[in-house]
């Protein structure tokens, strides 16, 4: 009897233990499938928006100041970093609106079967690609 | 019933609606903004402060403001409750998750401010 019950509550302690978990999906140990690196980089760049947005903000500002200003902000987009800056954030942008148009569109139940998600996903990728690069040429 | 303080509505359903009405918005925005500088390789100030500063412009620059201040809300929101959670960040997470937003709150607030006093002092 006195074996039994410890043997219950062992079993209690040991349930209580195991119970589920939530499971960390580990980037090194699972393959996304590219549906799901888009959306990983849709969040992502929406993050990175969010101070780049202050970027656009202030080299508006310094433009719209007076003519000073524009020629400031000529000047401060003369120095290769800031033109990699301004580079990076349209890059970021580029790519979510195009990712986002894509949402809006499963939204819709536009292609949201799993092979038509994961072709506009390459097609997002490979528009953003371009755009990219276009972007780079006009700043350069 | 239970709902989510930091939310923007309080409801994830307007959240939901918020979100992609302000991406129209924001999208539409953008092309009309690239539209613009594309058309004018040759840009100054005059050029730039008379698109900025039309009529039509004063109100679609407000409503992007306003998009914005919304859309990045909803978003940080989003990416804080999914990530800064017990499971990655332990027993304070609750904490972290608020100065997180707190973070975003002051930050969106001084865009806010700044670019409507920006675009309404044109």
């Amino acid at each position: 009897m006195q074996k039994d019950h410890e043997y219950s509550e062992q079993m209690s302690t040991m349930n209580n233990k195991e119970r589920p978990v939530f499971i960390s999906v580990s980037p090194f140990t699972f393959a996304f499938p590219f549906t799901a690196l888009a959306s990983i980089a849709h969040r992502i760049t929406g993050v990175l928006l969010f101070l780049g947005i202050g970027y656009l903000l202030w080299l508006l500002s310094v433009a719209l100041e007076s003519e000073a200003g524009f020629v400031e902000a000529q000047t401060v987009l003369a120095a290769p970093f800031a033109k990699i800056v301004l580079w990076g954030v349209l890059s970021t942008l580029i790519f979510h609106i195009l990712a986002g148009v894509k949402h809006l569109l499963l939204d819709f139940h536009v292609g949201d079967t799993f092979e038509a998600a994961t072709a506009s996903a390459y097609v997002v990728v490979g528009l953003s690609v371009i755009l990219i690069i276009a972007t780079g040429v006009w700043i350069w | 019933m239970v709902t989510n303080v930091t939310s923007l509505t309080r409801s994830g359903l307007s959240d939901f609606v918020i979100q992609r009405v302000s991406a129209a918005v924001l999208t539409l925005y953008t092309l009309c903004v690239v539209g613009f500088f594309l058309a004018n390789p040759d840009m100054n100030h005059a050029t730039l402060k008379t698109y900025f500063a039309s009529t039509p412009m004063l109100l679609f620059n407000t409503v992007m403001v306003l998009s914005t201040a919304a859309h990045a809300w909803i978003g940080m929101w989003t990416v804080g409750t999914d990530y800064i959670r017990d499971h990655y960040f332990g027993k304070h997470h609750t904490s972290f998750r608020l100065v997180w937003q707190g973070g975003c709150m002051i930050i969106l607030f001084v865009y806010v401010v700044w670019a409507l006093q920006m675009f309404w002092s044109l």
